[in-house]
């Protein structure tokens, strides 16, 4: 593991994949669109709404995964001192907190048709509300002090503790009573016909694909950053320096 | 027409279902574009650091 982290390494990796993620990401949605909003059939029970499972899961799933990679990163910058362990979790962040905006968005407007109301705050609502928070929070610490290393090691300590409520999240529908309906994968298959999970897996490689290669751009951007501010870290110490 | 229609209506649920997806496009193009525009503004103002000072060692990684 410890290969990855340096960053020529990493970034050689990175940009090997990009082209095949994004190349995937757009066929996937092209794939997946026309069968999630017109191909696939009406739930018996649901009707139409069942289209915004599509995006709904989807956005859920991509918010998860991207604060376990987050959490994950932030330990091993924290443990190892690993820079590009913490440019990956600062690159991906403003992506979790889109995708669990849309996730939010998505299921009020699922809420209010099928269970009368946009929001309750119930476990998986709240704790997923607290995933949100707990985003924002990263992003604000991370750049809150003007020392960027004590920024750094903040918002990756809020990282790593904020991770506790990924469990929340997901165990929180069979733990709690709640309007949210549960999981869909049960042990020995799911719970759905085919002619939903078609749609579903199109859309999440797309959703997964689509974060893949959008976080390689914010991996550059991310490093461009890094070598600006030790060029201007330099400049100011060499301008500083007495005249020989 | 009639098939256009009824997928614009969405067996009632257009006022639902398309804002939902309407969300999710801005969300995700957005996020492309804001990604592609500080990539590049990144990049420009980095390659004027550049010119403006001889090359450091680890600039080449």
């Amino acid at each position: 593991m410890h290969r990855f982290a340096n960053p020529t390494t990493f970034m050689r990796i990175a940009n090997a994949v990009f082209p095949w993620a994004a190349g995937l990401a757009v066929v996937l949605f092209l794939a997946g669109l026309p069968i999630a909003l017109v191909t696939s059939p009406p739930d018996y029970q649901q009707g139409d709404t069942v289209r915004l499972f599509y995006i709904h899961v989807p956005s859920a799933w991509i918010s998860l995964l991207v604060y376990g990679s987050m959490a994950v990163s932030s330990a091993a910058f924290l443990i190892w001192r690993h820079p590009m362990a913490n440019v990956s979790a600062r690159a991906i962040a403003p992506m979790g907190a889109t995708f669990t905006g849309l996730a939010l968005i998505t299921g009020m407007l699922w809420g209010q048709p099928m269970w009368g109301t946009f929001w309750v705050w119930d476990a998986r609502l709240t704790s997923f509300l607290l995933l949100f928070f707990l985003y924002l929070g990263y992003i604000a610490l991370a750049d809150a002090f003007e020392d960027p290393e004590r920024g750094d090691k903040a918002a990756a300590i809020l990282a790593v503790v904020g991770s506790v409520n990924l469990p929340i999240i997901h165990f929180s529908v069979e733990w709690w009573n709640t309007l949210h309906q549960p999981s869909i994968v049960k042990m020995g298959g799911f719970t759905v016909d085919g002619s939903i999970l078609l749609p579903l897996f199109l859309m999440l490689g797309a959703f997964t694909c689509y974060t893949v290669a959008v976080w390689v751009l914010r991996l550059r951007a991310e490093l461009l950053a890094v070598k600006l501010r030790n060029a201007r870290m330099s400049e100011v110490s060499l301008s500083r320096m007495p005249a020989e | 027409m009639d098939a256009v229609t009824k997928v614009l209506e969405m067996g009632g649920y257009a006022m639902w279902v398309w804002p939902a997806y309407g969300a999710v496009a801005v969300g995700l193009i957005g996020l492309l574009l804001i990604t592609l525009r500080s990539l590049k503004a990144r990049e420009r103002e980095f390659a004027a650091v550049r010119r403006n000072r001889p090359p450091a060692p680890g600039d080449a990684a």
